[in-house]
This record gives structure tokens, C-alpha cells and sequence, in this order.
């Protein structure tokens, strides 16, 4: 009974392991796709390959989901790490809350198409680099805080630096919409897509400094 | 078996009912309260490990109280089990964090004082230095293992959930080493007043295995801490684990380490020969309090994390239950004897 019970929990937490990992493998490849996504709409409109990586986004968003609820059942029902079970838990359904974020502009792209004109793409494709390189910054965070405790602050310092970096690019491309003859209906447009791309930003610090609260509740 | 016999043997059952409901929860309290043992795997764990260190490893410490005064008479064990017990109640409902082992110590000085027998003071003044040993030694001990772990922990990278696994495992095999080791050094306050006046004969197999009078004392015990584990220590293995000592996993185990081997080097006659066969004073094998030891090893850590954490009125109640629950336990055993050999007519010395 007893070598049974010590040899599935160890099987089990293997299987865990893998899982959380896949969980943040998929949340930096959608945002990989989110870039491309924002790249091809920006060059060529809506085509094929555009609605097809939309639906990727989307598919890897239902498996996060999955990933989320699978891990939920099994810390409970085996009573896994108990003292970090409702950090752990929580802080899978805010990186999830990201992916949603990813997948919701994806979208947005796709019903409400909106017009940017030349002089504003590279500020938004710039935009969109920075909030990937932030989440990509707040993976490596989540990764350290599973594996490596103490470089969690390093990385989370990095997502600080991503966020506040969009901040300005927000504000800059913001102010320059508003500056241009566009129609007002038209910058409210463009403004709710910039301002919905840096929300990301916002979200990632916060799951970062969440992170960072969690790292010194570890110590032993 | 004579029934008085089985009577006066039930003091000491509930002595060992006693220890196995509270002591217990100082080798898996943490573990089980904080949900990382199941409590049905701790119990199993801990009695077939307390019932095998107090065959295999009980009987340096019972010796030891053996020469402080070695109780010839039934009835005089039972009123040394009954003040023992007594006075342990006591000073719990006082929240003093005290032991069977000094309430056992007073109980047989009180015996030696009613009945005029004399108390052997280098050993009762051995035994007096080993409990104010235990916790310091116990608090180095789990300094020493919070910064291994630390080190380790630092070096190791391991997963979130793997350490979980190792963790529980590792409570696992210190609560095993710490119920053997519990059942080694305590086992001498549940059964050692009645180990020279045991009746119960050699049991000879064969003639190649023999289970002797004092084994099967011990065995009677053992099984006495077993069920005080299964029928009343989970509520106390909670409230350690829960109220007493908010601990993580890890300085769980370190605290529990450090308690098992505390419990064992003062128990242990293969460590006590080795160090005197290389010219070492030879550690006295003496029962030593199980609580005073995980408070110890609470403490160390609590130094070593710049000692905020400390509760010194805890500590402070320790040094008070050294004095007087030993002085307590005689005074009862005083009356207790008096009322034995007065009122029901009882031989409580020959």
C-alpha cells in the first residue's frame, strides 16, 4: 500500500509538472501568434491565413483551459502542495485571463477590422512586440517561481520594465491618433484596440507582483 | 493472571494511552495538520514503529530509571503510574508544555521518599541535565538541518511539485524514524516502573528466540502508545499542526528530524558505547520530553530567522514545568501510597 501510494504520488506529480509547463508553453506561443496575427492583418487584411491562426489562438486557449481545470482536480483531490494549492491555483486562472486577452483582440480584429492607417503601424506593431516581450518576461517568471525561487525577482523586474515601456508607447501612439484629421469616431476606434493591447501589459505586471508575494511565502 | 495485576498494569496503560494521544503529535502533529501525511497512513506509521523502538531499543532508558528507584511492588508502580499521569493532567490544563518523563521522575522519588529508600542524586541529577540538554541540543540540531535544507533547497531547482513529493515523503520516513524513536525513550515511563516486578515469564521458541518478561512489557505498552495514536491523537495532531507551530513543509520535516534524533541519542546504547570506546563521555540514556524537544527545534529555527518567531513564553513554561512538575508528581505519589497502603490495604514496598 505504501510503496503503491509514494510511487503514484511521485507519477503524478511528474504528469503535473509536464502540464503547468505546457500551460506556459502555450501561453508564450499565443503570444508569438498574437504578433503574427497583428503583422499579417496590418499587411494583407483579413485572409485565410489570418482567420487560421485565429482559430489556433483559439484552440490553444480551450486546451489552457483544460490544462487549468486538470491541475484544479488533481492538487485537490490528491491534497498537493498544500500550503501554495490556492497560489498555484489562482495564479494558473490570471495566466488564463491573459491568454482570454490575446484571444479576445484576436478577435476584435477579426469582427471590427479596423483601419490603421500607414503612419500608425509601426507604432502599433512596435506595441504589440513590447506586450509579447513582456509575457514572455512574466513566463520565465512563473517558470522561476516553480523551479527557481530565487530568480523570480529578476524576471519580474524585467515584466516591469516591459509594462512600463508600454505604457509610453500607449501614450505615444494615443496622443498621435488624437493629433491626426482622422474622424473622432475613428480615433475612439483605434484608441479602444491600442488601449486593449496594453491592457495585457497592466495584467502581466499585476500577475508578476502576485508572483513575487507567493516566491517569499515559499521560504522555508 | 491475577485480576489486581491487570489492574495495576492499567496505570500504566493509560500512561502509554496518554503518550500515544499527545506525543504522537509531536512526531506527525505538523505533517497531518497541515494535510501533507494523511492521518490514517501517520497512525499506522507511528504505532508499528512505536511498538518496534520499544522492543528493540527500550531498555536503556528503563535501566536508567531503574537506578533512580526500582519500584518492588505493584501497587507502588500503579501509585507512580497514577501520580505520573495525574500530575501530566494538571499541568496541561495549565497549557504547560510538560511530559510523562518528568512527572515519571517525580513520581519515583516520591516513592523513594515514602518508603525510605534512598534516590540515587548523580543519577537523579543526570536525568535533570538531560531535560534542560534536550531542547538546546534539539534547537542546534534543527539549526544545523535549516541550513542544509536551505542550501539544498537553493542548489536543487526542483520543481514546485516534486518538492512537495519529497517533502511528504521525508515526513514520512522522519516520522517513522521519530515513532521508533519516541518508542525507544519514552517507553521507560509507560512500562519501566513495572519492569522489576514484571509478571510476565521468559517466553523461550524453540530455543533459538526469546521474547523476555521485560519485552513483553514493553510490547503491552507499545500497544498501549498505539491506540492513544488511533483513538485520540488526530484532535491533538491537528492543533499542533494547525495553531501551535505555523510551519512550512520543509522546516516541518527539519523539526521533526531534530526531535527523532534528539529522542534517539538519548536512547540509543549502540551511540552511547561508541562514544565511550573513543574516549567521549557517553551520552545518558534517559527519557527526555518529545514536546520540549519539537519546542526546542521550533526555537532554533525561530532564532535562525532572526528570531521574531520566537515565543519565549513558551519557552519560559518549559523551564517552570522542569520544576514543578516533578515536585507535583512526588506530592501526589505521596498521597496516592498513603491511601494505597492505609485505606485498600496494599504491600506498596517490600
Amino acid at each position: 500500500m505504501f510503496s503503491f501510494k509514494t510511487k503514484s504520488l511521485f507519477g503524478q506529480t511528474k504528469q503535473l509538472e509536464k502540464e503547468i509547463d505546457q500551460f506556459v508553453d502555450i501561453l508564450s506561443e499565443v503570444g508569438l501568434l498574437f504578433k503574427s496575427i497583428v503583422l499579417a492583418y496590418l499587411n494583407s487584411g483579413i485572409t485565410d491565413k489570418f482567420d487560421e491562426t485565429v482559430k489556433q489562438v483559439s484552440e490553444m486557449e480551450s486546451r489552457a483551459d483544460k490544462i487549468t481545470k486538470e491541475v484544479e482536480r488533481t492538487l485537490y483531490e490528491e491534497t498537493l502542495i498544500p500550503d501554495s494549492r490556492s497560489d498555484v491555483l489562482r495564479l494558473l486562472e490570471h495566466l488564463d485571463e491573459i491568454i482570454g486577452m490575446y484571444q479576445g483582440n484576436c478577435y476584435h480584429f477579426s469582427i471590427q477590422k479596423p483601419n490603421f492607417p500607414k503612419e500608425f503601424q509601426d507604432d502599433l506593431i512596435k506595441l504589440s512586440e513590447t506586450v509579447v516581450s513582456c509575457v514572455e518576461s512574466l513566463c520565465l517568471t512563473v517558470r522561476s517561481f516553480f523551479r527557481d525561487i530565487k530568480s523570480v525577482r529578476d524576471h519580474a523586474h524585467k515584466v516591469t520594465f516591459y509594462e512600463k515601456e508600454s505604457d509610453k508607447q500607449f501614450t505615444s501612439l494615443a496622443r498621435k491618433i488624437f493629433d491626426s484629421e482622422l474622424s473622432l469616431d475613428q480615433k475612439m476606434h483605434l484608441r479602444y484596440f491600442v488601449e486593449k493591447i496594453d491592457r495585457i501589459c497592466d495584467q502581466a505586471e499585476d500577475i508578476a507582483d502576485e508572483i513575487q508575494i507567493y516566491a517569499i511565502k515559499r521560504s522555508i | 493472571m491475577d485480576l489486581t495485576i491487570i489492574i495495576f498494569l492499567l496505570g500504566g496503560l493509560f500512561l502509554g494511552w496518554s503518550l500515544g494521544a499527545n506525543d504522537a503529535a509531536n512526531v506527525f502533529g505538523t505533517a497531518v495538520g497541515t494535510r501533507m501525511v494523511q492521518f490514517k497512513t501517520a497512525a499506522l506509521v507511528c504505532s508499528v514503529f512505536v511498538i518496534l523502538g520499544a522492543i528493540i531499543s527500550g531498555a536503556g532508558t528503563t535501566e536508567t530509571l531503574g537506578k533512580l528507584g526500582a519500584i518492588n511492588a505493584l501497587p507502588g508502580a500503579f501509585a507512580a503510574c497514577v501520580a505520573a499521569g495525574l500530575s501530566v493532567y494538571i499541568m496541561t490544563k495549565f497549557g504547560l508544555p510538560v511530559s510523562t518523563t518528568q512527572a515519571i521522575v517525580g513520581a519515583i522519588v516520591g516513592w523513594n521518599v515514602y518508603t525510605g529508600s534512598s534516590t540515587n542524586i548523580k543519577i537523579l541529577f543526570t536525568i535533570l541535565s538531560t531535560w534542560v540538554l534536550c531542547p538546546i541540543i534539539a534547537a542546534l540540531i534543527a539549526m544545523f538541518f535549516f541550513i542544509l535544507t536551505k542550501q539544498i533547497l537553493k542548489k536543487s531547482n526542483w520543481h514546485l511539485l516534486r518538492l512537495d513529493a519529497y517533502t511528504r515523503t521525508a515526513l514520512l520516513l522522519a516520522g517513522a524514524f521519530g515513532a521508533y524513536s519516541l518508542g525507544a525513550n519514552n517507553i521507560a515511563n509507560v512500562m519501566g516502573v513495572f519492569v522489576p516486578i514484571s509478571p510476565f515469564t521468559d517466553i523461550h521458541l524453540m530455543n533459538v528466540f526469546t521474547f523476555s518478561s521485560k519485552e513483553q512489557l514493553f510490547l503491552l505498552g507499545g500497544i498501549a502508545i498505539a491506540v492513544g495514536v488511533f483513538t485520540y491523537s488526530k484532535k491533538v495532531m491537528f492543533t499542533v499542526g494547525n495553531d501551535l507551530l505555523k510551519l512550512s513543509p520543509q522546516a516541518a520535516f527539519i523539526v521533526v528530524i531534530a526531535h527523532s534524533i534528539v529522542l534517539f541519542l538519548f536512547a540509543s546504547q549502540g551511540i552511547s558505547d561508541f562514544l565511550h570506546s573513543i574516549n567521549l563521555p557517553a551520552i545518558p540514556l534517559v527519557p527526555v520530553s518529545s514536546s520540549q524537544a519539537v519546542v526546542g527545534a521550533v526555537i532554533g529555527i525561530g532564532i535562525l530567522k532572526g528570531g521574531k518567531e520566537v515565543q519565549w513564553d513558551i519557552a519560559g513554561k518549559i523551564v517552570i514545568g522542569w520544576f514543578f512538575l516533578p515536585v507535583m508528581a512526588a506530592l501526589i505519589s505521596l498521597v496516592v501510597l498513603f491511601v494505597l497502603q492505609n485505606i485498600f490495604n496494599q504491600t506498596v514496598y517490600f
